[in-house]
C-alpha cells in the first residue's frame, strides 16, 4: 500500500487505498492520471505562491515536493531549504540558522503537521492524555513552537483526514493557531491540506473554511470525517487537478532531488531509485 | 598524554553515570559507535540533551536503560516511523521528558557558550511546551511595551559527544558547516570527539580548512571510529544504512526484539 506519512500514529490501521484508487479513476477521466501525493503537492505549490524562501522541516515529503516544484517552475526562485538535506540547503551556520532566518522574517513559508489539529489551528505534536502518563505519544514539537509564530505563511498538512486527527480540541498545544494581540506574532497558519480537501484559515475568526474538495471526495464526507466545526460556502469547488506540466516537473526534475532526503517516498510515489552518496 | 585516545572506551571515560551528555542531530554526524560503546559499558542515569532532535541514538540509549532524563524537541526514526523504545518509555513513564522546541535548545546552548544565564526567544507563548517547562520564564521585554518574551536558561552540559570527518594530532577537529557542533563544544565542560580518520598536519594552518575547525582547545579526547555514524550517515561521506534501519524499526517494536538487536549489533560487535 502506498503511504505518505506526516507523523504516523502507531495504533490504528489506515484505510486509504479505496479513496486513492477512486481519485485516480476520476482524475484520469478528465486529465492525465496522477497520484494523490502529486495532487497534494500541486495544491501546496499554489498556496506557496511567489515568495523568496520556502523552508521544509522533518517528515514532510509532500511539502518538500511542492517547494521543489515551485523552484522548478520559477527557474531558481524561491530559495528552498530542506532541513535534512546536504544539497538543497544553503545554511553554513549550523542548525540554528533556519530559526534565526525565520525569527527575522527571512523565511516566507513553512509546513507543519500534527498528530492532532483542531478547529482553531492548534497543533499537537507531543501527546494525548496526561502529560506524564500519556495514552499516545508523538515524536515531539520540533521547531513548531517558534516557527508557527514567526513564519508568515504556515501551511498545515495532514495526510490522514479523520476524526482522530482533526479534533475539536487538541490534547497538547505544541503551538497555538492564534495568539493575543500583545504577543509578537507576524506568522501563523494560512490553510490546511488533507487527503480529502483544502481548508483556508480565517485568522480573524480563528476558524477553517472549506476551500475545495479533491476529486472523488464529497462535502458530506468531509463533514463526517472532521472532528471540528468549519465554515463553508454554498458551493464548494473541486480541487484543481495538476497540469501535465506540473506532473512532468514533479516526475522528471523533483523526484531525483527528493530521493536524497526521502528515499522511501521518492521510490514509492515516483519509482525513483535510491540516491547513492559518495565520499 | 596525547589527545588521541588509545581506544574508544578510554576516550569515553568522562561520560560518567548521571552526567549531562549533549549530542547532535542526525545531519550533523551522530556518534553511534561511541553510543554502542557506552551501552556495552553499562552507562546509567544520563541526562541526554539532543540538539535539537534525535533518532536512533536516543532510542537505543533509552531501550538499553541508560537514560533518566531526555531533553529534546523530538525523537522519531524519520521515514521509518515512531522511535519504538522512546514511545514505549514515554507511555510507561520510564524516563523524565523535558519537551523543548528546536530553536529553544539552540538558544540555550548559545547562552551556555556566551557565559550568560539565559537567552530570550520569540514564540512559545501560549503553548503547552511552555506550561510543562517551569524552568523557562516569561518576562516583559524591557525594551518594549507590554511585550512578553520567553527566557531559556543556559545549557552547560558535562560532556558534549560528537563525530566528525577528521582531526589532527593537536586535537583540532574539522566540523565543516556543522556549526552547532562548535556551539555544543563551547557550552560543554568537556568535549569528546570520534573521527573517521586522523589528518597528518595542522588543520589550522590552511585558512580554508581552519574556517571549519573546532579548535583542540575545546577538545578533551579524540578516538578514531571509522564509519562512526553507522547505521546513520555522515553527510558528504556515507549514506545511512536504510536496510539496517528498517530492520531496527521492526525489531525494536517489542522488548524481546530490541534485546535481540542489542545482542547482535551492540554487545556482540566489540569493534563496531
Amino acid at each position: 500500500m502506498l503511504r505518505t506519512r506526516g507523523f504516523p500514529l502507531p495504533t490504528l490501521p489506515r484505510k486509504r487505498g479505496r479513496e486513492s484508487n477512486r481519485m485516480r479513476q476520476r482524475a484520469s477521466a478528465v486529465t492525465e492520471a496522477y497520484r494523490p501525493e502529486e495532487l497534494l503537492a500541486d495544491v501546496i505549490a499554489r498556496m506557496i505562491g511567489d515568495v523568496r524562501h520556502v523552508a521544509v522541516g522533518n517528515a514532510s515529503p509532500i511539502p518538500a515536493t511542492a517547494a521543489l516544484l515551485c523552484r522548478a517552475r520559477g527557474h531558481g526562485r524561491p530559495y528552498v531549504s530542506l532541513l535534512q538535506s546536504r544539497k538543497h540547503n544553503f545554511f553554513t551556520d549550523g542548525g540554528c540558522e533556519l530559526f534565526d532566518c525565520a525569527a527575522q522574517g527571512r523565511v516566507d513559508v513553512f509546513f507543519l503537521s500534527g498528530g492532532e489539529i483542531d478547529g482553531e489551528g492548534n497543533i499537537n505534536l507531543v501527546s494525548i492524555g496526561e502529560h506524564d502518563h500519556p495514552k499516545v505519544r508523538f515524536p515531539g514539537s520540533f521547531g513548531s513552537a517558534h516557527l508557527y509564530y514567526v513564519v508568515p505563511k504556515v501551511i498545515l498538512f495532514r495526510t490522514e483526514h479523520s476524526r482522530r486527527t482533526l479534533v475539536p480540541r487538541v490534547g497538547f498545544v505544541s503551538a497555538p493557531g492564534a495568539s493575543p494581540d500583545n504577543v509578537y506574532r507576524p506568522g501563523g497558519p494560512i490553510g490546511l491540506v488533507t487527503n480529502r480537501c483544502v481548508f483556508a484559515f480565517d485568522k480573524a475568526r480563528r476558524r477553517f473554511r472549506l476551500d475545495s474538495v479533491h476529486a472523488g471526495h464529497t462535502v458530506d464526507e468531509i463533514v463526517e470525517h472532521t472532528g471540528f466545526g468549519f465554515d463553508r460556502p454554498a458551493l464548494v469547488p473541486q480541487t484543481l487537478a495538476p497540469s501535465a506540466e506540473s506532473l512532468r516537473l514533479m516526475r522528471g526534475v523533483v523526484a531525483p532531488e527528493l530521493a536524497e532526503v526521502y528515499p522511501q517516498f521518492a521510490a514509492a510515489v515516483f519509482g525513483q531509485p535510491a540516491a547513492t552518496q559518495s565520499a | 598524554m596525547s589527545v588521541i585516545a588509545a581506544s574508544l572506551d578510554e576516550a569515553l571515560g568522562a561520560v560518567t553515570d548521571g552526567c549531562m551528555l549533549a549530542v547532535p542531530r542526525e545531519v550533523a554526524g551522530v556518534p553511534m559507535a561511541a553510543t554502542r560503546a557506552l551501552i556495552r559499558r553499562g552507562v546509567r542515569r544520563l541526562h541526554l540533551v539532543a540538539l535539537p532532535t534525535s533518532t536512533l541514538q536516543a532510542d537505543l540509549l533509552i531501550g538499553a536503560g541508560a537514560i533518566a532524563t531526555l531533553e529534546t524537541s523530538a525523537v522519531s526514526l524519520g521515514e521509518f516511523g515512531p522511535a519504538p523504545r522512546f514511545t514505549d518509555a514515554m507511555l510507561n513513564g520510564r524516563i523524565r521528558m523535558l519537551d523543548a522546541t528546536c530553536p529553544a535548545l539552540h538558544a540555550a546552548f548559545q547562552a551556555g557558550e556566551k557565559g550568560v544565564p539565559f537567552m530570550p526567544l520569540r514564540g512559545i507563548l501560549g503553548s503547552d511546551v511552555l506550561k510543562f517547562r517551569p524552568d523557562w520564564r516569561v518576562i516583559d521585554n524591557p525594551f518594549g511595551n507590554a511585550d512578553p518574551i520567553v527566557l531559556l536558561p543556559a545549557i552547560k552540559p558535562d560532556v558534549a559527544l560528537l563525530h566528525a570527518p577528521m582531526a589532527d594530532r593537536a586535537g583540532n577537529v574539522w566540523i565543516g558547516r556543522q556549526r552547532e557542533l562548535a556551539t555544543m563544544a563551547h557550552a560543554a565542560k568537556r568535549t569528546i570527539v570520534t573521527v573517521e580518520r586522523i589528518h597528518d598536519g595542522d588543520l589550522l594552518a590552511d585558512p580554508v580548512l581552519a574556517a571549519g575547525v573546532l579548535p583542540g582547545f575545546y577538545v578533551e579526547r579524540i578516538a578514531v571510529a571509522e564509519k562512526g555514524c553507522w547505521p546513520l550517515g555522515l553527510p558528504d561521506h556515507y549514506a545511512a544504512d536504510l536496510a539496517h534501519l528498517a530492520a531496527y524499526a521492526k525489531l525494536a517494536a517489542t522488548a524481546e526484539g530490541f534485546a535481540k538487536y542489542l545482542d547482535e549489533h551492540v554487545y556482540a560487535r566489540r569493534a563496531a
